[in-house]
C-alpha cells in the first residue's frame, strides 16, 4: 500500500509505530478499543505503520478461514485487501470461543457462520474510533471522512490508519457499531478474492505442525497395541539401541504403548521397527468387522431407541401394511479413516512458566486443559501456538485430544526439559482408530396406487461418536446420539408415518466425526431410497423430490431451489447417449442446502464419473471462489471413500496400513465439476462439509440409471463395480 | 563421515547414516521443510523433488544414492517454468490445506519442462502419483494448462 503522506504525517506515523490499536471484546462481551493488545486478546490489530492484522479464532485446515475471516475484517474496516495480514489467536476459551458451541474450536462448518456478526462488528468498531480520531484531528465531521483501501480522505486531506491509532486507542468503542448494508459490500461476495494463504503454500514456506523446529527438539513415535483396547504387558528394546540417533524407549502411562525417542524422525521410526512388545488383549476388541456388521444387522430387529419425531414404532408398520408397493433395502457403511495429508503430530516445548504446544490445533479448548492436566500445570500455563494444518476432515478435533495428550506424556517421559515432537506415520494414521463409524441402514417404504408414500420404517445401527465424551450431555438425548441419525431422523422431506429406530454398535474402538459426520451415511441411504420409492411410484426422481418438499416449509423452498437449479444446469431430463446415466441427490447439512447431479459413462463394465453439477445455498456467499473450492473438495473427498475406501479388521487387527491399500482419490478419478451458488440474503451457513453428503447417492443413482444396478454396500469397489 | 550433497545449487555436508531416506535428510538434518512426508512408501508424492531435473520421490532415495546428483527442492524451484507454474497456482487459488502442494508443483514443473503443451492424458500420467486429500484436482489440471499457455507466450 502506498499513499502520499505529508512530512508531519510521516513523523506522526513513526512516533505512533511503537503503539497499536487493538479492538475486540472484553470477557463480558462488550466491544473495546485499547492500545495494548496483550490485555485484550483482540480480533483486529492496527500498528503504527498502518498494518492491519486480523486475529483468527479459527484454524486453517484448507477450508479458507484465513481468507474468510480476514475478508470480514477488511470489509468493515475498508482496509486494503492486498495488504491486510492475519495471525492465529492464542488459546483463550472466553474471548475466542466458537459461538456455535461455547468453547474455542473449529468444526461443524461453523467458522464463518458464528463469526459473521462478531468479526464485522469488531472491524466496524475499529473503523468508528479511527474515523472519530481523524475527525478530531482534521476538524471535520466524521461523516465527511471516507475510507478506501485503507486510506482516509476528507477534502484534500488523506492519511493511513497508522496516523490515528494512538488517539483512537483512547476512545470508547461503540457498543453497537453500524454494519454495512449488503449492497455496500465491496469484498464480501466478490467473485475472486485471492486466498491469503496461496503464496506461502506454493513456495514451500508455509509451516505446518510437522515443519516446526524448536531448539534441541527430540522426536517421538509410539508403538501402540495392534488391537483396540489392548494394553502393554512388556517390551524388549532389542536392537533399537544399535539405531543411530536412538535416544530411549519408555512405557506410556496406562500401559497404552511404548514411546520411542530419536534425534530425528527417521531414527525414531527405525528404532520402533526393532522393538518387540507383548500385549494383553483381554479387554481388547477381537472381533472382525464382519462380526461387528452381523451384530449390528441383528440389533435392527428391535432397535434400542426411537429417534424420529414419531416415537411409536408401530405407526410406520401400520401405514406400510397393505400398501400397493413396498420398497425394501439394507445399506452397509464401512469404517473410514480420515487420512489427512499431514499425519497427526505436535510439539511440546518447555517455555517460561509452562509449556508451548506447536500444533495445527483445531480445538484449543480441548488440547490446552488436556496437556495441562497431564503435565500438572494450570491451563493458562499451556500456550497454544496454532500453525497451518495439513487437512483434518474431523481427525484433529478429538474429544480426547489424543495426539496432544500423547505428546505431553512423551515430553514428560523424556524428562520434561527437552522439547518433543510427536509424529504419527501414515501406518499409525490408517491403523489408529478414531474412524468414521460403521453404520447399517434398513428401510421399508410403502407406496400407494397413486404413487404417494404411505409410511417409512427406517432403522439405523451405528457407533455413537458422542457417548463417553464431553459432548454427550448436549448431543445425546434419551439414548439417541443425534450424530448417528442426523439427516434421516430430521429429514426435511414431508414424509408421512415415518419412524427412525436406532441401535448403538459398541466396541472398545473409538469413532470420530468424519467430514459431514452422520450425513456421510444418512444422505446415501435417504437419497438412494427416495430414488427407489420414485421408481416404485412411477415418478421421475426430480419430480418425486419436489413433491416431498412441497409441504416442507422454509427448508423445502430452499431445497427445491437448489434442486431445480442443479437439474437445469445439468440438463436433467435431456437425452443421453448409450451407456450414460444421470443421478441426482439433495441434502441439507450444517444449515446449507446442496444438490448434485452426477453423470457417468459405462464402458465395458467400467464406470467413469464424467461430471458433477452442483447447486448450493449457503446464505450470503462471503468468498464465492472458496465456496466453489469447498464443494469441489468436499465432493472429491466423499467420492474417493464411496468408490473404494474401507477399514476392515480381522480378529481385531486392522487390515489396511497405508495409501496402497487405502487408496486415495487420484487426479484420474476426479470428474469435471460445475458449482452454482444461489444468491441469498440469509445469514451465511456452513460450507466445509455440505458438499460431501450428496455425492455418494448422486453417483449411486447415476450408476443405477446407466446399469440397473443398485449399490447398497460400500465401498462400491467391493461390489463388483470397477472404475475407469 | 559426512556425505556431500548438492541441493538447490549449494553444497551441503550431511552426517547421517547413508541409508537414511533423502526426505528425512532434507527435513530433519537440513531443516528444509518444504518437502513433505505423507506416506513414506512412494504412494502420495508429497515428498517430490527433482533429481537431475527429474521428479523423484525423496522418501525412496537414500542419502547415499543422492550424492552424485543435482537435487532441487521446492525452496529452490526457479526459472521460467517454475514461475509459470507457481503463478498459475496462485492465480487459480489451487491450494486448500496446501500440504500436498510442494509435491504437486514439483511434479507439474517436471511435466512442463518435458512437455510444453500437455494433454489431459499427459497430466494424468505425470500427476497420478500425487495425491491430494483436499481433492484440488480440478484446479491442478486447470493450472497446468494455464501455465502451459503462459509459457507459450
Ligand atoms: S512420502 Fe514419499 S511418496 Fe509419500
Ligand atoms: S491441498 Fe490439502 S492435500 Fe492437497
Amino acid at each position: 500500500m502506498t499513499y502520499q503522506t505529508s512530512r508531519r504525517g510521516f513523523l506522526t506515523a513513526a512516533a505512533a509505530s511503537a503503539t497499536i490499536l487493538a479492538v475486540g471484546y472484553r470477557p463480558d462481551g462488550v466491544l473495546a478499543a485499547t492500545g495494548e493488545a496483550a490485555s485484550l486478546n483482540p480480533f483486529v490489530k492496527i500498528s503504527g505503520d498502518g498494518t492491519v492484522t486480523a486475529v483468527l479464532k479459527h484454524f486453517e485446515m484448507g477450508q479458507g478461514t484465513t481468507t474468510g475471516l480476514t475478508t470480514l475484517i477488511a470489509e468493515e474496516l475498508d482496509a486494503d485487501w492486498s495488504a491486510i495480514e492475519f495471525e492465529f489467536a492464542p488459546a483463550d476459551n472466553k474471548r475466542y470461543k466458537n459461538l456455535a458451541f461455547g468453547s474455542q474450536g473449529t468444526g461443524g462448518s461453523t467458522a464463518i457462520a458464528n463469526s459473521f456478526g462478531q468479526y464485522r462488528s469488531a472491524a466496524a468498531a475499529a473503523r468508528a474510533v479511527i474515523v472519530q480520531a481523524a475527525a478530531a484531528e482534521w476538524g471535520v465531521k466524521p461523516d465527511a471522512i471516507s475510507i478506501e483501501d485503507g486510506v482516509l480522505k476528507s477534502g484534500n486531506r488523506s492519511a493511513g490508519f497508522g496516523d490515528f491509532i494512538t488517539a483512537a486507542a483512547k476512545l470508547d468503542a461503540p457498543a453497537e457499531p453500524t454494519l454495512k448494508a449488503p449492497e455496500d459490500f465491496r469484498l464480501i461476495g466478490k467473485a475472486t478474492l485471492p486466498r491469503k494463504d496461496s503464496a506461502a503454500k506454493t513456495d514451500g514456506s508455509a509451516k505446518f505442525g510437522l515443519d516446526m523446529r524448536v531448539p534441541g527438539m527430540a522426536r517421538a513415535v509410539i508403538l501402540r497395541s495392534p488391537k483396540f483396547g489392548g494394553t502393554l504387558k512388556s517390551f524388549d528394546i532389542g536392537r533399537a539401541k544399535k539405531v543411530s540417533g536412538f535416544i530411549d524407549a519408555k512405557e506410556m502411562p496406562g500401559k497404552s504403548g511404548v514411546a520411542i525417542f530419536g534425534e530425528t524422525t527417521w531414527a525414531a521410526l527405525s528404532a520402533r521397527g526393532e522393538i518387540n512388545a507383548e500385549w494383553d488383549f483381554s479387554k481388547a476388541e477381537t472381533r472382525g468387522t464382519d462380526d461387528m456388521l452381523a451384530d449390528a444387522i441383528k440389533s435392527l430387529d428391535a432397535p434400542s431407541w426411537q429417534a424420529g419425531k414419531e416415537k411409536d414404532a408401530g405407526v410406520s408398520a401400520k401405514a406400510i401394511k397393505g400398501a400397493a408397493k413396498t420398497v425394501e433395502a439394507e445399506f452397509h457403511f464401512p469404517l473410514l479413516a480420515h487420512a489427512p495429508m499431514e499425519p497427526s503430530n505436535c510439539i511440546i516445548e518447555k517455555t517460561a512458566g509452562g509449556v508451548t504446544v506447536h500444533d495445527g490445533c483445531q480445538f484449543p479448548a480441548l488440547a490446552q486443559p488436556t496437556v495441562a492436566a497431564i503435565l500438572g500445570l494450570k491451563p493458562e500455563q499451556v500456550t497454544v501456538n496454532t500453525v497451518y494444518a495439513g487437512g483434518s476432515f474431523g481427525r484433529r478435533a478429538n474429544p480426547t485430544a489424543d495426539y496432544q495428550a500423547e505428546a505431553a506424556m512423551a515430553f514428560a517421559l523424556l524428562g520434561g526439559e527437552r522439547a518433543v515432537q510427536l509424529v504419527w506415520s501414515r501406518e499409525d494414521d490408517i491403523k489408529g482408530g478414531y474412524y468414521r463409524p460403521m453404520a447399517v441402514h434398513k428401510a421399508r417404504i410403502g407406496v400407494d396406487e397413486d404413487g404417494n408414500i404411505t409410511g417409512w420404517d427406517h432403522r439405523i445401527a451405528s457407533n455413537s461418536i458422542m457417548k463417553g465424551t464431553p459432548f454427550e450431555s448436549f448431543l445425546v438425548h434419551d439414548g439417541v446420539d443425534h450424530s448417528s441419525v442426523e439427516g434421516a431422523a430430521d429429514t426435511p422431506y414431508a414424509i408421512p408415518a415415518m419412524t427412525v429406530g436406532l441401535s448403538d454398535i459398541t466396541t472398545p474402538m473409538r469413532t470420530l466425526w468424519w467430514r459431514s459426520v452422520g450425513h456421510t451415511h444418512s444422505a446415501y441411504a435417504m437419497e438412494s431410497l427416495v430414488d427407489m420409492a420414485a421408481e416404485a411410484a412411477g415418478k421421475d426422481p426430480l419430480e418425486m423430490r419436489l413433491e416431498l418438499l412441497k409441504d416442507a416449509g422454509a427448508d423445502g423452498k430452499r431445497l427445491s431451489a437448489v434442486l431445480k437449479l442443479a437439474a437445469e444446469k445439468a440438463g436433467w431430463g435431456g437425452t443421453l447417449s448409450q451407456g450414460r446415466g444421470r443421478g441426482i441427490a439433495l441434502h441439507k447439512s450444517f444449515d446449507s442446502y446442496v444438490a448434485e447431479v452426477v453423470e457417468v459413462s459405462v464402458d465395458d463394465g467400467d464406470v467413469r464419473i464424467e461430471k458433477v453439477t452442483c447447486a448450493v445455498d449457503c446464505g450470503i456467499a462471503i468468498n464465492p471462489d472458496v465456496i466453489k473450492a469447498q464443494i469441489e473438495g468436499g465432493l472429491g473427498y466423499g467420492l474417493g471413500a464411496i468408490m473404494r475406501n474401507h477399514v476392515t479388521m480381522t480378529d481385531g487387527v486392522v487390515d489396511q496400513s497405508n495409501f496402497p491399500d487405502y487408496e486415495p482419490l487420484r487426479i484420474t478419478d476426479m470428474p469435471a465439476v460445475e458449482v452454482h451458488i444461489v444468491e441469498s440474503a440469509e445469514a451465511p451457513t456452513g460450507i466445509g462439509e455440505p458438499g460431501t453428503p450428496p455425492i455418494g447417492p448422486a453417483l449411486a443413482n447415476a450408476i443405477y440409471a446407466a446399469t440397473g444396478e443398485r449399490i447398497t454396500r460400500l465401498p462400491m469397489s467391493e461390489n463388483g463395480i470397477s472404475f475407469a | 563421515m559426512a556425505i556431500k550433497l548438492k541441493i538447490n545449487g549449494e553444497e551441503r555436508d550431511v552426517s547421517a547414516p547413508p541409508s537414511t531416506p533423502l526426505l528425512w535428510v532434507l527435513r530433519d538434518e537440513l531443516d528444509m521443510t518444504g518437502t513433505k512426508f505423507g506416506c513414506g512408501v512412494a504412494s502420495c508424492g508429497a515428498c517430490t523433488i527433482h533429481v537431475d531435473g527429474v521428479p523423484t520421490r525423496s522418501c525412496q532415495l537414500t542419502l547415499e544414492g543422492a550424492q552424485a546428483s543435482e537435487i532441487t527442492t521446492i525452496e529452490g524451484a526457479s526459472g521460467k517454468v517454475a514461475k509459470a507454474v507457481q503463478d498459475a497456482w496462485r492465480e487459480l487459488d489451487v491450494v486448500q490445506c496446501g500440504y500436498c502442494q510442494s509435491g504437486q508443483i514439483m511434479s507439474a514443473i517436471g511435466l512442463l519442462s518435458e512437455t510444453s503443451k500437455p494433454t489431459d492424458e499427459d497430466i494424468d500420467d505425470a500427476m497420478y502419483g500425487n495425491a491430494c486429500r483436499c481433492a484440488t484436482y480440478v484446479r491442478i489440471r486447470s493450472a497446468i494448462h494455464h501455465a502451459a499457455k503462459t509459457l507459450e507466450g
